[in-house]
């Protein structure tokens, strides 16, 4: 068998899931980038390299939260893409944090709305047994449930696994001519995915009183903590 | 539609255990088949079943499909706190309430529990539990380590607010609305919040700083580029998510660092 095939499919697998939990069940938040990635590059044998990565994207799905019937990008299949590409990326790789990152946001991306198209499939598929659900039938409102979640399983399984075949050809075709250090590919991803979170943490906090002083000084003893780790 | 009280009266009656370890764990996929029409609407029922079983009749009864029909249709809520709903629904329907009532019920409902739950859970406990997660990873706790007090925090306020939502239903019936006055939900999003605002401004920082590894002259330029992308990012609110700008902007470093 392919050796990539052997790669893609257990993470798939993994990505079906962690897609699974983002809405239909359990919403445990195993969804969220910094278990999902962690999770996925822990499959490969690397689950400090997937925590990395689940950090910088964790910061960025601070500003997408689920709130009601919102859209937003589907974190749980994209970390897990994201944690495998960069766990499988030889370390010191030029780029290689860079790429893994566009490669789980365009994942969550395209996640998003392939959610909102299974949204409208649960919706039409509830009018096709209407007939039972008006007879109170309790078989036909289980049946449906359990059909939901198993669409939303293949939907993220089906998801990861078309989303690691491409970005895993991108990668070998492109890879070799990313000139981008190590160093500066990390501080790239860190300096973008923290604008966005810095950004939501703002946006969620700044109407409660006293809550932008201590988010200042919150910054503040951050600061310093950070240069003394230095 | 009046309907004649058919079951039991349920005061002072508990739900027999193994229906509501049922019901309880239903509520974990009481959102399997949401969609835009009916939402929750599905889910409600297919967690209220273990207990309108219990109803005359018993499954396939009479009063078991009125009620499966009735609990089928529109209904949304915070998913967590739905269970609050589900607890009420399901000691309405044993207790005979009228079925004006419990429509009443249903339509009243969905507002509190939505904005209740969103405030506490996704503008609160969520962010704050992801920083908790940050700060650890920052401060040099090991994988699991970072990962357990994520889901640690986390889960303890989620698994909490479904046991508790379907026990203050069930306690409270169609009266529950006072249960949402309980001062953890009126006042808790507010604590929340300002501990969310202090741990996510530690950790950011230093999580930061944690990825990048060693190397003083990166971390300047990389602080000076969050303190303006913020801004940005605020400035365009409403405009441009910010998840889609940092695609577009890590989508051209990739590129330019192709064609460079």
């Amino acid at each position: 068998m392919d050796a990539n095939l052997l790669l893609i499919l257990p993470v798939a697998v993994l990505g079906g899931l962690f897609g699974l939990d983002v809405v239909s069940f359990p919403q445990a938040m195993i969804s969220r980038p910094l278990v999902a990635a962690t999770a996925s590059g822990a499959l490969l044998g690397y689950p400090g390299r997937g925590l990395v990565i689940g950090i910088a994207l964790e910061f960025i799905a601070l500003e997408s939260l689920p709130f009601g019937a919102s859209r937003y990008p589907e974190w749980g299949s994209a970390a897990v893409v994201g944690g495998a590409i960069f766990a499988t990326t030889p370390d010191g790789t030029p780029s290689a944090m860079t790429f893994a990152a566009v490669a789980a946001l365009v994942t969550a991306w395209v996640g998003g709305w392939s959610m909102v198209l299974l949204r409208r499939w649960n919706a039409r598929w509830a009018k096709r047994q209407q007939e039972g659900i008006a007879r109170g039938s309790g078989g036909t409102v289980v049946g449906l449930q359990l059909a939901g979640m198993t669409a939303d399983l293949l939907r993220g399984g089906l998801l990861t696994f078309l989303s690691m075949a491409g970005f895993l050809a991108l990668r070998s075709e492109t890879i070799h001519r990313l000139v981008m250090t190590n160093t500066m590919s990390r501080a790239v991803v860190v300096s973008t995915a923290s604008a966005v979170g810095l950004a939501a943490i703002w946006k969620v906090v700044h109407s409660t009183s006293g809550a932008r002083w201590l988010l200042a000084g919150g910054l503040a003893i951050g600061f310093v903590i950070a240069a003394g780790l230095l | 539609m009046m309907r004649t009280p058919m079951a039991t009266p349920t005061v002072g009656r508990e739900l027999p255990r193994g229906v509501r370890l049922s019901m309880l764990l239903r509520l974990f996929a009481i959102q399997g088949v949401w969609n835009y029409e009916t939402m929750l609407g599905n889910g409600i029922a297919f967690a209220l079943e273990p207990a309108l079983r219990l109803l005359p009749g018993g499954k396939g009864g009479p009063a078991y499909r009125e009620a499966m029909a009735r609990h089928s249709g529109y209904f949304n809520a915070h998913p967590y706190l739905a269970s609050v709903a589900v607890g009420a629904l399901a000691r309405a329907e044993l207790d005979g309430a009228p079925a004006t009532q419990i429509e009443r019920f249903r339509c009243a409902a969905p507002g509190p529990l939505g904005s209740v739950g969103d405030r506490l859970i996704w503008a609160g406990w969520l962010p704050l539990s992801s920083a908790l997660g940050l700060l650890a990873f920052g401060l040099g706790a090991s994988t699991a380590g970072v990962v357990s007090v994520f889901l640690g925090t986390f889960n303890v306020g989620h698994i909490a607010m479904r046991v508790w939502g379907l026990h203050a239903g069930w306690r409270d019936g169609l009266r529950v609305a006072h249960a949402l006055g309980n001062p953890l939900l009126r006042q808790g999003p507010a604590h929340v919040s300002r501990a969310t605002a202090l741990v996510a401004g530690i950790a950011l920082p230093v999580a930061a700083q944690g990825i990048i590894g060693p190397g003083r002259a990166v971390l300047g330029g990389v602080l000076a580029a969050v303190a303006a992308g913020a801004v940005l990012v605020t400035w365009l609110h409403g405009r441009v998510e910010g998840w889609r700008l940092a695609t577009f902007v890590l989508a051209a470093f990739v590129l330019y660092s192709l064609v460079s």
